[in-house]
């Protein structure tokens, strides 16, 4: 027993379990509406977008989280204006925009003798790093994100389900997608330091499609995403402890292997459901 | 249902209405009026403009000229949950993680704040619209798991739940059986000797004068208006009914 508790004798392995918690939920609740809405490349394409943020505030010297933060909601927003301004499909305006955010990162970066290998933490994650204030940021922006999403549900659940019918029963619907970015946006840079730019999209997308392969109801499919993503990010920071390994990949392969594991359970249970062809001829 | 707000209104004014879709022009200057308690029927040939003056006032479609109002406003300075729209296409992921009495639900939504709970009365406003549209047998079913007219229902029963002041209803009887076509002409004609003004598109002509106290002829502009029966004897009625699709009962 003291061998399980051993990793929470360190302060540190204690901070990163608080943010691991934190992490798992916010990302896996806000994945839920990225699965539903179709919209996994996002994910992936706000993470890549704060790297320029990153690199600026790296050369100024000025905090991480800040830069990333302003980066990646600037970047949430325009994805937002170009789509329904400039009528680009939404995937191609994520692809333009995150990218290009990215290459400004990439380039400001290769300008500067300072570079060091500190942004590896943001490219690959290092919650075994995470400072008291950091955990203190994480949970205020976590608390942030919940009460956001407590207070939309129901327009958010409306307009992913039906944008058309939502906005002519008076649901603003552009002020809903476009909070839903920003909230995207700040779940994101929540994660950075857990599981990094590079991983933090399987976060958002993997425990919310698990999740999806066991249930048809949208409130039981938000609650059992949470279990996973918390199961994943605390079971994932413990087996990488035990296992000298990275966290954030750990974190993801787990998430991985429960998503193969429900998608294995769904198909036979659709299977057994259908109907018996021989026994009909 | 309908509650009287802007009494001295027509629950819907629309003047010299055009609608541009880059160079094609959907809408050339029509004319609409509907007053309370009325059933409008809206018939025209295929690309005529039917869907299009729906959209438009129900607020999803700028006018390139022209003004719409409901209840003396333009559409988007509504009241949530003013109009109640079924379109003609649900282009909705039936995957979606709900079942009947969710999608039903969801038309209380536009008339609950932020953190507020459900009432009583908004729980009784989804079970009656479940009720009137017979869905109950099938409520906690999965919507993928729906027939064609029951999915219809469904998002009529949205519609009603929403208690709103203007109903619309984009051919709402196309590719349903002939029971739910009946269920749906009761459910209307109800809801307007309740005082709720109906807008609804149509190809079935020949069902007009059951469903409609008054019947537009479109082809982008106004070729005819007038009680079902003064517009099925006009020559308006002759000219569409060689492009309009009759339709049969598909299911």
């Amino acid at each position: 027993m003291s061998d399980l508790l051993a990793p929470f004798q360190y302060d540190f392995m204690q901070r990163a379990f608080v943010v691991a918690v934190v992490v798992g939920a916010l990302c896996s609740a806000m994945g839920t509406y990225v699965v539903l809405r179709k919209l996994s490349f996002i994910g992936d394409g706000l993470a890549h977008a704060s790297f320029a943020g990153i690199a600026i505030a790296y050369l100024r010297g000025a905090n991480f989280y800040a830069g990333a933060a302003i980066a990646t909601i600037v970047t949430a927003l325009g994805i937002g204006f170009v789509h329904r301004r400039g009528r680009v499909s939404l995937d191609t305006s994520i692809g333009v925009l995150f990218t290009a955010a990215f290459a400004l990162g990439v380039f400001l970066m290769s300008r500067s003798p300072r570079a060091t290998v500190d942004l590896q933490s943001f490219l690959f994650g290092s919650i075994l790093g995470v400072s008291p204030g950091d955990v203190a940021t994480v949970a205020g922006l976590g608390a942030a994100v919940a009460l956001v999403v407590a207070a939309l549900w129901r327009p958010l659940l409306y307009t992913s389900f039906d944008p058309v019918v939502a906005q002519a029963a008076g649901v603003r619907v552009g002020a809903v997608d476009y909070t839903l970015l920003v909230v995207l946006a700040v779940t994101i840079i929540v994660s950075l330091q857990a599981v990094g730019i590079v991983l933090v999209a399987a976060l958002l997308v993997t425990p919310a499609a698990a999740a999806s392969q066991l249930t048809k109801r949208f409130v039981p499919m938000m609650a059992t995403s949470c279990a996973f993503g918390v199961f994943s990010t605390v079971g994932g920071l413990y087996a990488s402890y035990e296992l000298h390994a990275s966290s954030g990949a750990t974190i993801v392969l787990l998430a991985t292997l429960v998503f193969f594991l429900c998608l294995a359970y769904g198909s036979v249970r659709r299977i057994g459901r259908r109907p018996n062809a021989t026994g009909s001829a | 249902m309908a509650r009287s707000v802007a009494a001295h209104e027509p629950a819907v004014l629309v003047r010299g209405l055009h609608v541009r879709y880059d160079r094609v022009e959907a809408l050339q200057g029509v004319d609409v009026q509907l007053a309370r308690g009325t059933a409008l029927g809206v018939v025209g040939p295929n690309g005529s403009g039917k869907s299009t003056l729906l959209k438009a006032i129900a607020g999803l479609v700028q006018p390139s000229a022209g003004t719409v109002r409901v209840q003396g406003r333009a559409p988007r300075e509504l009241p949530s949950g003013t109009i109640g729209y079924v379109p003609q296409v649900e282009d909705v992921d039936w995957q979606f993680p709900v079942s009947v009495r969710d999608v039903v639900t969801m038309g209380r939504y536009p008339r609950i704040r932020a953190f507020q709970r459900f009432s009583a009365h908004d729980h009784r406003a989804v079970a009656r619209a479940i009720d009137a549209l017979d869905l109950g047998a099938v409520a906690d079913r999965h919507i993928s798991e729906l027939s064609g007219g029951q999915q219809q229902r469904a998002f009529v029963a949205r519609a009603i739940a929403q208690e709103p002041l203007l109903l619309l209803l984009d051919e709402p009887t196309t590719g349903v059986d002939a029971a739910t076509e009946d269920a749906l002409l009761r459910l209307v004609r109800g809801l307007v000797a309740d005082g709720l003004p109906v807008l609804m598109t149509t190809h079935d002509l020949d069902r007009a004068p059951e469903w409609f106290d008054r019947l537009i002829v479109v082809d982008r502009k106004i070729l005819a208006d007038g009680t079902p029966s003064e517009v099925l004897e006009s020559g308006a009625y002759a000219t569409i009914r060689e492009h309009t699709h009759v339709h049969g009962h598909r299911r």
